[in-house]
């Protein structure tokens, strides 16, 4: 059972949609002893970085993350801006992340050939293994949009790659930590089969 | 490198998918669920849906319908149409939909788009912008379904749109809706040229042809198809369908 968790930040119906075509049991859950029976989360979000934190820190849920993620170390999947809360900070606010994965998350820069936010299909490149990512075909693509990326310390948790002005982690895994920039729940076959992946780990 | 978006862009008036020619001649087309299936499986790039007759009705999007939808697509997804106040724009985001088009109410209260790019972000805001070219060749903006006439120029209008927080521009050229005779490549590159968001290119692509051209000689960012992928060629019946992909690929530099 997959627990996607509801911090108010964004449409989870989409992700749900997919987990039911794929047959994997998922629910969507605010209630905290909810997720802490869990054995996968999933961190949605669309919105911005701090009112997502504040969310989190402001209620007992941080706390619940903390020792899922860290004590029980259970799988976790941070989607959009659900990747960008896994790690330390980002540009786009002044609260601290949730820390759980060496990394920073910077605004694209301002080039004239390069609409900010970046939305639409890129393709994905694979520079470590992982779980996650098994099986993938060639060329990959996936729906993107996102004013901000990810940049990983170690390159070792980096999983997929793209470039968009700039070459930014579109997938990352630290241990039983994974962020993926894209929205799998609209990609297609190529989503399915992330979010199936996810569900085998 | 980032894709080209080819988005089919369906009609829906009551329940049923429509095409139309011009903004008139309604052909039914089919059930929308059984559409969007075929579309889904034929993994098109994301879909646009255009009530056509929500404004004109004064009523709100059927948002049984949108759910519906939702459910038998896995690509992004656009809605348009009756969108006048943040909880319809919630309502269509919590189906699951990431973007909504509005039209005829930017015209009415422009400060609209603001309080949805604020609220939601810009990405997911589409200004949509219908123009007619009058008899001397002057283009002006319309609403209400192509029915009423407004004082705006498309490049003057659709900079406004920006400058209120649109994150995209639909641009449909009424004259060439329906007609298969290729985009109104002056009309596209004068918006292209005039505004820094992204132009969605609608009205008038018939062949592979046309989606080069309005794409490398006009610098659309995206372009809608509607006759194309609904219909087997002019004039001839129902067939849903998706340019090669291939194909696609090689005409758009």
């Amino acid at each position: 059972m997959i627990t996607i968790v509801d911090y108010g930040m964004g449409n989870l119906g989409s992700v749900l949609n997919m987990f039911k075509r794929i047959d994997v049991p998922a629910i969507v859950s605010e209630d905290l002893d909810e997720i802490a029976q869990a054995t996968k989360l999933l961190l949605p979000g669309v919105g911005a970085f701090d009112a997502a934190m504040m969310r989190i820190n402001n209620t007992e849920l941080r706390k619940t993350l903390d020792r899922k993620a860290l004590e029980e170390r259970i799988p976790v999947l941070g989607i959009c801006l659900g990747m960008h809360i896994l790690t330390r900070s980002s540009e786009e606010g002044k609260f601290p992340g949730l820390g759980w994965v060496n990394a920073q998350v910077t605004k694209f820069p301002r080039k004239t050939d390069f609409k900010v936010p970046h939305m639409g299909w890129n393709i994905v490149e694979p520079t470590c293994e992982s779980p996650l990512i098994k099986g993938l075909p060639e060329e990959s693509r996936f729906y993107f949009v996102h004013s901000y990326c990810v940049h990983v310390d170690n390159e070792q948790d980096s999983i997929l790659k793209t470039t968009y002005g700039v070459t930014f982690d579109a997938a990352i895994q630290h241990g039983n930590i994974f962020g993926v920039q894209f929205h799998p729940e609209k990609s297609h076959k190529f989503g399915m089969q992330l979010l199936r992946n996810f569900a085998n780990i | 490198m980032l894709r080209t978006r080819i988005i089919p862009t369906l009609l829906l008036r009551n329940e049923s998918l429509v095409k139309t020619v011009n903004f008139n001649n309604f052909t039914y087309v089919g059930d929308p669920c059984n559409t969007v299936r075929i579309f889904n499986e034929l993994e098109v790039d994301e879909l646009l849906f255009l009530d056509i007759t929500a404004t004109c009705e004064k009523r709100p999007p059927n948002f049984k319908l949108l759910a519906d939808i939702v459910n038998e697509c896995f690509m992004p997804l656009g809605y348009g149409g009756g969108v006048r106040s943040l909880d319809d724009a919630k309502a269509i985001f919590k189906t699951g939909f990431e973007k909504v088009a509005v039209n005829s109410y930017a015209m009415e209260n422009p400060d609209f788009i603001t309080q949805l790019a604020d609220h939601y972000g810009s990405q997911a805001v589409i200004a949509s912008i219908d123009v007619k070219k009058s008899w001397l060749g002057s283009y002006h903006v319309v609403t209400n379904a192509g029915k009423r006439k407004t004082k705006h120029t498309p490049i003057e209008w659709a900079q406004n749109l920006e400058a209120n927080g649109a994150g995209e521009i639909l641009l449909t050229s009424v004259d060439r809706e329906g007609s298969w005779r290729g985009f109104d490549l002056e009309l596209v590159k004068s918006i292209t040229d005039a505004v820094n968001i992204p132009v969605i290119a609608h009205g008038g692509g018939g062949t592979i042809e046309h989606i080069g051209k309005v794409v490398n000689e006009a610098d659309a960012s995206a372009v809608a198809l509607g006759s194309m992928v609904v219909f087997q060629k002019k004039g001839m019946g129902v067939l849903v369908n998706f340019p090669d992909e291939e194909k696609l690929r090689a005409v758009i530099q």
